[in-house]
């Protein structure tokens, strides 16, 4: 069952991209699609699929318009502190805990770090991230979790776990 | 109208690609660099292929971009995750002024070297 919903998700994007019904194309998908699920079924995480429930989806959305929210300010963020003459930058390496558990949940998190202000996921080893970050405003590690995953931990938590 | 949206979001789209190669000059290190270049290059290189859904509306070109929108957001961090890990590794170290570098403090009692 989960194989072939892979196979289903993997069949829409090839024919997303390819976008057109002769049959030779939806072939050559099909085939595709059955190779690749077959080599690198194993790895696909198995808790993307839960996202298909609504109430998960509806998280999902609403993880999706904070993301896009949080890039937008991140970039306005990056534009200050590279076009200031000054460049106000603080950089370091802090460490900070997480308490999501599935790989799917972590891996969003990681990506999410390094697209919001200021953040740069470099590593992660057990439940500790280890995040670049271009201006440090405390020294409290506490603090710094909240500043950094807080938002999207509780997001995440409720799409993914 | 949709030419209008198309045209302001591609402007915008090479402003924040121009702010990012900047940064790509200006900031000292190569992990203020991979900051700037990931979060100014993915959403300026997102904002033109959305520019490019608005301009030839929702055929197979424009399927085809918003496609790769996903897969930008999904591999710019997964990459530079993975070059600051293993420029970390062979020991590149941060900037002069930096202020901190838990993950050297860790790693430096677990490894050999």
């Amino acid at each position: 069952m989960k194989r072939f919903l892979h196979f289903l998700i993997l069949l829409g994007i090839w024919l997303a991209l390819t976008w057109s019904l002769q049959w030779q194309e939806v072939l050559a998908g099909v085939i595709v699609a059955l190779l690749a699920d077959l080599l690198l079924g194993d790895i696909f995480p198995i808790g993307s699929v839960k996202v298909f429930y609504p109430i998960r989806f509806f998280w999902m959305c609403v993880y999706t318009v904070v993301f896009i929210w949080y890039v937008i300010k991140a970039n306005f963020d990056v534009a200050y502190r590279v076009l200031n003459i000054n460049m106000p930058i603080r950089p370091g390496i802090v460490k900070v805990r997480t308490r999501l558990k599935t790989d799917m949940a972590r891996t969003f998190l990681a990506n999410s770090i390094t697209l919001t202000p200021g953040t740069l996921t470099v590593d992660m080893t057990g439940d500790h991230l280890y995040i670049h970050w271009i201006n440090i405003s405390s020294e409290d590690p506490e603090k710094e979790t909240e500043l950094i995953v807080g938002h999207f931990e509780n997001l995440l938590e409720r799409v993914f776990e | 109208m949709n030419e209008t949206i198309g045209m302001t979001l591609l402007v915008v789209g090479i402003t924040f690609d121009i702010v990012g190669c900047i940064g790509l000059v200006r900031l000292p290190d190569i992990y203020n660099r991979l900051q700037a270049a990931t979060k100014c290059v993915t959403l300026g290189t997102a904002l033109i292929l959305l520019s490019v859904v608005f301009y030839t509306g929702f055929n197979a070109i424009g399927v085809k971009a918003l496609l790769c929108i996903w897969f930008v957001l999904m591999t710019a961090p997964t990459g530079a995750h993975a070059i600051a890990r293993a420029a970390h590794r062979s020991g590149i170290r941060l900037w002069d002024d930096s202020v901190m570098d838990k993950y050297k403090d860790d790693s430096e009692g677990s490894e050999d070297n």
